[in-house]
């Protein structure tokens, strides 16, 4: 089941993964992170991912990144990122 | 000599990081994870991106160029400042030149002729080491190659050139984050060790290790197990040959050795000069500003720059003018001398100066023969300087000719400076780098001018490609009732008719004889009633020779028709080797023996079968038995085929009954098997389908009344157009299992095959145990094209399974029609026998090329079940379940 969802901007990447991780402190479960509308993730995007998912294991709550488009998917392999989300289209 | 030995002795290389402290280490995976994480942010930049990026750092770097060798020179106390802000330039502004329009992002090259396409991915992670010797200009040359192919660099500058390359860093990065590039994408490692290098070197993020720089680095980044770039170190061989231009000679080998003193690996080391010009050449360099030493001078040098422990050149000499060289081992020169030259009269480890030296001093040798000249240059190319570069000034091309099979060397420089024509882009066209690879000789992977392609994976991304085929016959093909007349067109002045006894005993060949234009002069040859030998077939040859024939015409069945071909690939040319054109092959296009195309005689062969079977008048193929080796050899090549055919049903109205079947069944197979072949087309299966439908229709026919003006014509054709079909698409497993099994008992090919055909049939219309690969074909397609096959028969049946069966069921009633033995049991041949022989059998088939086209590879195993099936006998294929594939 999944307790939140949240839509990540393109423009503010970092920041939003920033505010998303200040809210997992009130979610159990499943967050969903929408990014349909992101085309390039940058290196403090990539630095906010790792962030994030270091919180969400603490957390033992499961990140699911939707519409994650082919080119992000790659850097997130590239960065050994891919192993710690689930990815949903 | 540059040894292993000498190299661990002069550099330690560390094997492994193990005296680092863990802060060090977290330092190390810091820069590694930022360059990781830059490289993967890369990927998503576009070739537009990139090449914006590019400009702007190309342009920080060409501004800085003056900073940058200043420092250089002042931190390096090595070449000259001047020199170094042309390398600078070079770096920036003729690396941007070469690159600027070059795709590096998605695909990059297209070969549309091809179906071909270059995809470019990045490396990710390069760790870079530099010289001390070009310490900026190799920096700005690689941050440039990394951006243009989105690499991110982690640098690490050879200590004494710390400063200022890690300015040059700066500046690029910089200028490259200004422009939107990933944050991370430089970084220059501080103050480190050989330690901090091997932990890198080793690391699993680092992908390429790109190491300019000394034998020890080069030599510990190949020994990292990573893929690695590297230069070697060079020792330039220089031949200045008696035809060259002295003048520009002697100038450009000034330029060069003197640029930026010597420092340029690629600079020239020893000047191989002939006899003739010797004394020339060196008033010239003299009066240009060299001092040449004499014999004590040139001892004095020999002890001095070079240490007489490693043989190699002494660090202090290292980039240093020549006067203050001079100066350092207390040589009196005059002031301003630009060059110390040092005649030598050999190469090795008793020659000190005919290592390389990266400064300006330069070793001299005369030579009294261009051979000789060679010989000196190829010991000191292989002196330490295997792969890396080579000189030669002559006018004479087959002087360059000579130099550049002689050397072992990446860059051959013709009539130009050396360390600067090998850069590339100034003197000539080859590729501007700071980077020599200098292949094998120099342990490493190229012999390249290293440039961006070395910071790409490039991917091929090939498309199938639609497989050229052919569709080959004679040019003339004469059919129906008394075609044989159509001889009578052809002009000869001698004709050797090839024939057999009994085609002279029914007159046959008294009716050619009268066909053939008045005034040619006709010979009879006549060979016995067999597959032709070897002997028989020199006798025809012998004739033809004796004769002087300039036309053959074959009259009898394919062993006539076969021989004929033979004789005539002989008597045309007396040197084809037969036993060589034999050999195996896959593909007649790309065959390794070619048939010989020279010819010492014309013959036109005109081929008359008598049977309606072979189909040998329109085919490639001849058989010949091999008696002294007990085996039969098989030619195929279209130059065999005949140049034209007669199919002329009178030649067998008189058939036997029994022949008749043989042949027909013969006939049905052809087709059949080139129905099925995955060399089968549009214009093989045309023919096959005809033919199937004319056998079904017509062999019972001929076979029952033998009189039949119609059956036995459209027999005849149908031999002959299945004959066309399979001379293109070729046969299969049947024939192989028939030529076994014929051969090993005594079988009349036709029969033989007759015996085979229901259960190869249910065989090949199954799934496939093992798919066979071939690029003509899409699917597998054997069970439909037999439900084709069906349809066309009209034998009904709803689905593909359905009208297998019912083919197979069709052709063994025919088969019972013509009264063939519907096992080989009925042949006598008793089981354990049999049963023994399968074996060997099953080798001879699997070696037999006719199943090469066949749909599905027969296994070893599967040939031998097949033979035992047809031991067993028909009705088992009816029985048998033809599995369907959707494949």
């Amino acid at each position: 089941m999944i307790a939140a969802w949240l839509k990540i901007d393109e423009e503010r990447v970092a920041q939003a993964l920033q505010e998303a991780g200040e809210k997992l402190v009130s979610v159990e479960g499943e967050v969903a992170l929408d990014f349909s509308s992101v085309r390039r993730i940058d290196a403090s995007a990539v630095r906010a991912l790792e962030e994030f998912a270091g919180l969400a294991d603490d957390k033992g709550v499961n990140v699911v990144l939707r519409g994650v488009n082919v080119g992000v998917y790659k850097v997130l392999k590239l960065v050994k990122l891919g192993s710690r989300f689930s990815f949903a289209a | 000599m540059i040894t292993d030995e000498v190299v661990k002795e002069r550099i330690q290389i560390p094997l492994a990081a193990e005296s680092l402290s863990e802060e060090r280490i977290a330092y190390l995976e810091t820069l590694v994870s930022q360059a990781r994480t830059a490289a993967a942010v890369f990927t998503q930049y576009t070739q537009e991106d990139v090449d914006r990026i590019v400009k702007a750092v190309v342009l920080a770097g060409l501004e800085q160029a003056q900073p940058l060798a200043r420092l250089a020179v002042e931190e390096t106390n090595l070449g000259v400042m001047e020199d170094k802000v042309l390398k600078n330039m070079c770096a920036t502004e003729f690396t941007y030149n070469y690159i600027k329009d070059k795709r590096t992002v998605g695909i990059i090259r297209e070969f549309p002729e091809r179906n071909l396409v270059e995809v470019a991915e990045p490396i990710g992670v390069i760790f870079s080491l530099t010289p001390i010797t070009n310490p900026t200009s190799t920096v700005l040359f690689k941050c440039i190659m990394a951006i243009k192919t989105r690499n991110a660099v982690i640098f690490s500058p050879h200590p004494n050139a710390w400063r200022c390359c890690s300015e040059a860093v700066r500046i690029m990065y910089e200028s490259a984050l200004k422009r939107g590039a990933p944050e991370g994408v430089f970084s220059c490692l501080e103050s480190h060790t050989l330690q901090d290098n091997a932990y890198l070197m080793r690391h699993k993020d680092v992908g390429l290790i790109d190491a300019t720089g000394g034998p020890g680095a080069v030599k510990a980044a190949y020994s990292s197990g990573k893929p690695a770039l590297g230069v070697g170190p060079g020792n330039t061989p220089v031949y200045l040959e008696k035809t060259a231009d002295v003048s520009t000679a002697v100038v450009d080998i000034i330029v060069s050795k003197t640029f930026d003193n010597g420092t340029i690996c690629a600079s020239e080391q020893t000047v191989v000069i002939d006899d003739e010009i010797y004394d020339v050449v060196l008033r010239k360099f003299a009066e240009l500003g060299a001092h040449i030493c004499n014999e004590k001078e040139t001892e004095l040098l020999s002890r001095t720059v070079i240490d007489p422990k490693t043989g190699f050149m002494q660090p202090m000499a290292v980039g240093q003018k020549a006067t203050d060289i001079a100066r350092l081992i207390g040589l009196s020169v005059k002031p301003g001398t630009k060059l110390l030259i040092a005649p030598i009269q050999g190469v090795g480890r008793e020659y000190p100066l005919s290592v390389e030296k990266l400064f300006p001093v330069l070793a001299v040798y005369r030579a009294k023969s261009v051979d000789e000249a060679l010989k000196v240059c190829i010991d000191v190319n292989h002196a330490g300087g295997l792969g890396h570069t080579a000189v030669v000034f002559s006018r004479n091309d087959e002087v360059i000719r000579k130099f550049s099979e002689a050397m072992n060397a990446g860059r051959i420089i013709v009539n130009s400076p050396g360390s600067i024509g090998a850069l590339g882009a100034v003197y000539n066209d080859l590729v501007p780098t700071f980077s020599f690879g200098c292949g094998t000789g120099g342990g490493n992977g190229t012999t390249d001018n290293v440039n961006i392609y070395h910071y790409l994976n490039i991917k091929r991304v090939a498309r199938r490609t639609q497989a050229h085929m052919w569709f080959r016959v004679p040019n003339l093909i004469y059919f129906n009732l008394n075609a044989v007349e159509n001889i009578r067109q052809f002009s000869s002045r001698s004709t050797v008719i090839v024939t057999n006894p009994s085609m002279e005993q029914i007159g046959h060949v008294d009716v050619v004889r009268r066909n053939i234009p008045e005034g040619t002069r006709v010979h009879v040859t006549v060979i016995p009633d067999a597959e032709p030998e070897v002997k028989v077939v020199m006798q025809g040859v012998a004739e033809l020779n004796f004769y002087k024939a300039d036309q053959i015409i074959a009259l009898g069945g394919g062993s006539v028709i076969d021989a004929a071909k033979i004789m005539k690939l002989k008597y045309e040319s007396p040197d084809a080797n037969l036993e060589e054109l034999a050999a195996p092959f896959l593909d007649l296009r790309k065959r390794v023996i070619q048939y010989p195309t020279e010819k010492v005689n014309h013959a036109r062969l005109i081929a008359i079968s008598t049977t309606s079977g072979t189909g040998s008048e329109v085919t490639p193929f001849a058989v010949l038995t091999d008696k002294e080796h007990a085996r039969k050899v098989t030619l195929a090549d279209y130059s065999l085929t005949p140049d034209v055919a007669i199919v002329d049903p009178q030649f067998v109205m008189s058939m036997p009954k029994g022949l008749t079947a043989d042949t027909g069944i013969d006939c049905l197979t052809h087709a059949l098997e080139a129905a099925v072949s995955t060399y089968a087309s549009a214009y093989t299966d045309c023919n096959a389908m005809q033919a199937i439908r004319m056998a079904f229709k017509h062999l019972p026919i001929a076979y029952e009344h033998p009189g039949d003006e119609e059956a036995r014509t459209m027999m005849h054709n149908a031999a002959c157009i299945a004959a066309m079909a399979f001379a293109n698409a070729s046969v299969g497993v049947n024939h192989a299992l028939a030529h076994a099994f014929g051969a090993r008992f005594g079988v009349a090919h036709g029969r033989a095959n007759a015996l085979m055909l229901p259960h190869v049939i249910a065989y090949n219309a199954a799934v496939p145990t093992k798919f066979v690969p071939s690029p003509y074909q899409k699917g597998y397609v054997a069970h439909k094209k037999y439900a084709t096959v069906a349809d066309l028969l009209g034998l009904g049946g709803h689905t593909i399974e359905e009208k297998v069966k019912n083919l197979v069921a069709a052709t063994e009633q025919l088969l019972d029609q013509l009264g063939f033995p519907r096992s080989i049991a009925e042949l006598g041949i008793p089981k354990e026998e049999f049963e023994q022989a399968i074996p060997e059998m099953t080798k001879i088939a699997f070696e037999d090329p006719s199943w090469r086209s066949n749909p599905r590879m027969p296994l070893m195993s599967e040939l031998a079940d097949l033979f035992g099936e047809a031991y067993e006998g028909r009705g088992l294929a009816k029985a048998a379940t033809v599995q369907q594939t959707s494949a």
